[in-house]
């Protein structure tokens, strides 16, 4: 039973869902059915109005005319019976049908009862009289009612009431007088008069009405459409090309017809397409010849670049064999166009991605697997300094979709900074995931960042501390550039640092094109204790690297 | 023997450079300075391995890249001065085993070179079977019903260091190490690139292929079936 009325309401959930997404929609079918539903109300209450009007109006005059027609025709025949000289029972009965056979003769459509009134004791009796309106039917007694008995007293006035023909639905009215029939006593003398003309007169006349009111209904309707649409129409056009404009086709227009303001609409929006794009256009030849000159300058640069690199090593591997200031030349040479080629690598990526000419490759990948590699490179160097470099990761899928040298770059860039700053201490990274995002954290404990140069550490150049010599040879470029990289894959790269207690650097990356989830699998502080507590450690093979 | 190396380079200080660095090393350089001559004298000069500028004038790098592999699986290293991410697949694509970016330091020019030279020797010889392929190691052949197919040797020791150990993964950097003879940092399309060159020559179907295996997020493996 549950299970039926479950259903029950799981099949009607998919028809109601559809109707209210039509609704919300479309216009159109707001405006008409709201025209419609305020459309009924008011020719129903119109019609109610003018119906209500006509009958009163009707009824009213109809019972003025039979009140006047009974009153005389009673006074009438008080009149006659008063006049008359018979005595005995047998004669006054022939008298009283006489007398009610004649009024009867001139009218139409009413019945008439002659009943003994109730307080009558004369020992003098005339039969009951009754004739229906039609001439044949069920006895008009049961019209009477009790209160309009009692409401009739000898020599008082008459008394009416609406009531129904028995057996019909046809209205009618009933009015009642008192007659006093000589020594017969007192009698009461009941017309009933049918409304069956007037019933049929208001029928019509609703029937017509309520004809008036369907065309005119259905008229509005149409107009309501006809004119909605014309609305409608322009806002439906617009919203198509503007739909197709988003999607890339710039050239697509509005119909331009008329004057009108649907006109001026569609010049105006014609007018903001081709601003668009314009901009646009200039926008993209702009970044092309960019592009072209950046891969120019990369080509030019390189190919004098290469013969000055290989001279200089091979002068570099001979340098015992000069004198001592040529040979420390030769070395000076060789370091210093290795930070040339970083930094030149560095300003043509950087330009690259500045002309929106990076281009991305993306494959699933393991996070953990590129955290581990790169820290795998770098822990040589690392060593050098005294710095060991954890890895921690938690159990967990971490693969997402990402360009891996772009991503091994960006770690490989933070961890050379947190091994650059470190002052000896060790280093922290660690890899977790949610079920949209993979992060990874770099933390170290050495000198620090203030909140000021937190908010400045991905800028082109800058330094911390302009004092401090670079150890790992970094160009001053590699953090915007991860940040960028981060950028490209709709992830984020962010910076948190504490003077004197170190810093920490989380990357975050969408597992899938849907961009980063709301909840962060790592905070951004964590404390030393905090990895082990969140994740499990894993042994880096460095003899692997060592080789 | 002397390794003969065909410098393809149009410019004259950095062929010169090379053809030094080349020398120290044992090796004998010669040069082309002209897309148009480079097929010409590769045919005359039958070297052991190219050395392929891609930016020439004449014809370009990347034809002369095709011409060669259509009728030799004689090793080629691109030298790009571009390392844009199209260049260095459609040169791979179009048949170079491996690729250096300029600048590039003389060592890792000669590591390359004789990474190229040297021919894999995946332990033992002997015939190895994988899915309907006959792999003959020593003789450097492999055949489908008997029929043999066309690998270049770069192609060919990939095909054998995966079916040496079939249903074994191997990470693109393992395949890196084992093949291209990098130790570690490089690119990884190298492995794509190859893996799909591969399939198309030996796969009944490269869209789905099912000698060479895809390891979705690690890397690539045999399937170890053999019907």
């Amino acid at each position: 039973m549950k299970l039926t009325s479950r259903a029950i309401v799981m099949m009607l959930r998919a028809p109601v869902r559809t109707l209210w997404r039509r609704w919300t929609r479309s216009m159109l079918l707001r405006v008409v059915t709201s025209t419609l539903v305020v459309g009924l109300v008011a020719v129903a209450g119109l019609g109610a109005y003018v119906t209500t009007q006509i009958r009163d109006g009707l009824v009213d005059k109809r019972v003025e005319g039979i009140l006047s027609e009974s009153a005389s025709d009673v006074a009438g025949t008080q009149a006659t019976i008063e006049a008359s000289t018979a005595e005995t029972p047998g004669d006054l009965q022939r008298l009283v049908n006489d007398q009610l056979e004649s009024i009867q003769l001139g009218a139409v459509g009413r019945g008439l009862v002659l009943l003994q009134a109730p307080g009558n004791t004369s020992p003098v009796f005339l039969t009951p009289f009754g004739s229906a309106p039609s001439g044949s039917g069920p006895a008009l007694d049961t019209v009477i009612s009790r209160s309009l008995r009692e409401s009739i007293v000898p020599d008082g006035p008459q008394f009416w009431q609406f009531s129904v023909i028995p057996g019909t639905d046809i209205p009618a009215v009933v009015v009642g007088a008192p007659l006093s029939v000589r020594s017969a006593g007192d009698y009461e003398l009941y017309f009933v008069y049918s409304l069956e003309n007037e019933q049929a007169t208001l029928d019509l006349i609703q029937r017509v009405l309520a004809l008036g009111a369907g065309v005119l209904v259905g008229l509005v309707l149409f107009m309501t459409w006809t004119v909605t649409l014309q609305a409608v129409r322009p806002v439906r056009a617009a919203a198509r090309v503007a739909s197709r404009l988003a999607d890339g086709h710039l050239s697509e227009r509005m119909r331009v017809r008329g004057n009108d303001e649907m006109a001026t609409l569609a010049t105006t929006f014609n007018d903001m397409a081709s601003s668009l794009q314009r901009q646009i256009t200039r926008m993209e030849d702009l970044s092309r010849l960019q592009r072209r000159f950046v891969s120019d300058v990369s080509h030019e640069l390189r190919t004098p670049l290469t013969t000055i690199r290989m001279a200089s090593d091979v002068l570099h591997e001979h340098r015992r064999e000069f004198e001592p200031s040529v040979g420390r030349s030769a070395e000076l040479l060789a370091t210093q166009l290795d930070r040339f080629e970083s930094l030149l690598a560095d300003l043509l990526e950087i330009s690259r991605i500045d002309a929106g000419a990076a281009q991305l490759e993306f494959e699933d990948h393991d996070l953990a697997e590129v955290v581990r590699y790169q820290l795998e490179g770098l822990v040589p160097a690392a060593a050098e300094q005294g710095i060991e470099l954890r890895l921690w990761v938690r159990e967990g899928v971490n693969t997402a979709s990402m360009d891996v040298p772009r991503v091994g770059r960006i770690i490989r860039n933070i961890l050379s900074n947190a091994i650059e700053h470190a002052q000896g201490q060790p280093i922290d990274v660690a890899v977790a995931s949610s079920s949209r995002t993979v992060a990874v954290v770099v933390r170290d404990y050495g000198v620090g960042l203030s909140p000021a140069q937190v908010a400045r550490v991905f800028d082109r150049f800058w330094r911390a501390d302009p004092a401090r010599a670079r150890t790992m040879g970094g160009t001053g470029l590699g953090l915007s550039i991860s940040r960028e990289d981060a950028q490209l894959h709709d992830g984020a790269l962010e910076a948190w640092g504490s003077p004197g207690k170190g810093a920490s650097f989380r990357l975050m990356l969408p597992r899938s094109s849907g961009g980063l989830g709301v909840r962060e699998p790592l905070p951004l502080a964590m404390h030393s204790d905090d990895f082990a507590a969140l994740a499990t450690r894993v042994n880096l093979s460095v003899e692997a690297v060592d080789r | 023997m002397v390794a003969k190396i065909l410098v393809v380079d149009d410019d004259p200080a950095v062929a010169e450079m090379i053809g030094i660095v080349l020398r120290a090393d044992g090796f004998d350089p010669v040069f082309c300075d002209h897309g148009d001559r480079a097929l010409g004298i590769f045919r005359a000069e039958q070297p052991d391995v190219i050395l392929l500028d891609l930016m020439l004038p004449g014809k370009s790098g990347i034809d002369i890249c095709r011409e060669i592999r259509a009728e030799s699986g004689v090793p080629i290293i691109m030298l790009t001065a571009k390392s844009d991410t199209v260049d260095v697949v459609l040169g791979l694509e179009s048949g170079a085993d491996d690729y250096i970016p300029k600048p590039f330091k003389p060592r890792e020019l000669i590591a390359r070179v004789r990474a190229r030279l040297r021919r894999n020797d995946n332990g033992a010889p002997g015939v190895v079977r994988i899915g309907e392929l006959e792999i003959d190691v020593t003789g450097h052949r492999v055949a489908r019903d008997g029929e043999v197919i066309q690998l270049t040797p770069l192609e060919f020791d990939v095909l054998v260091t995966l079916a040496r150990h079939p249903g074994q993964v191997f990470t693109r950097e393992v395949l890196l190490e084992d093949v291209w003879g990098y130790r570690h940092a490089a690119d990884t399309r190298l492995v794509n690139v190859h893996i799909q060159r591969l399939r198309a020559k030996i796969e009944r179907d490269p869209e789905n292929p099912e000698i060479v295996l895809t390891v979705r997020g690690v890397g690539y493996k045999a399937g170890g079936y053999t019907p």
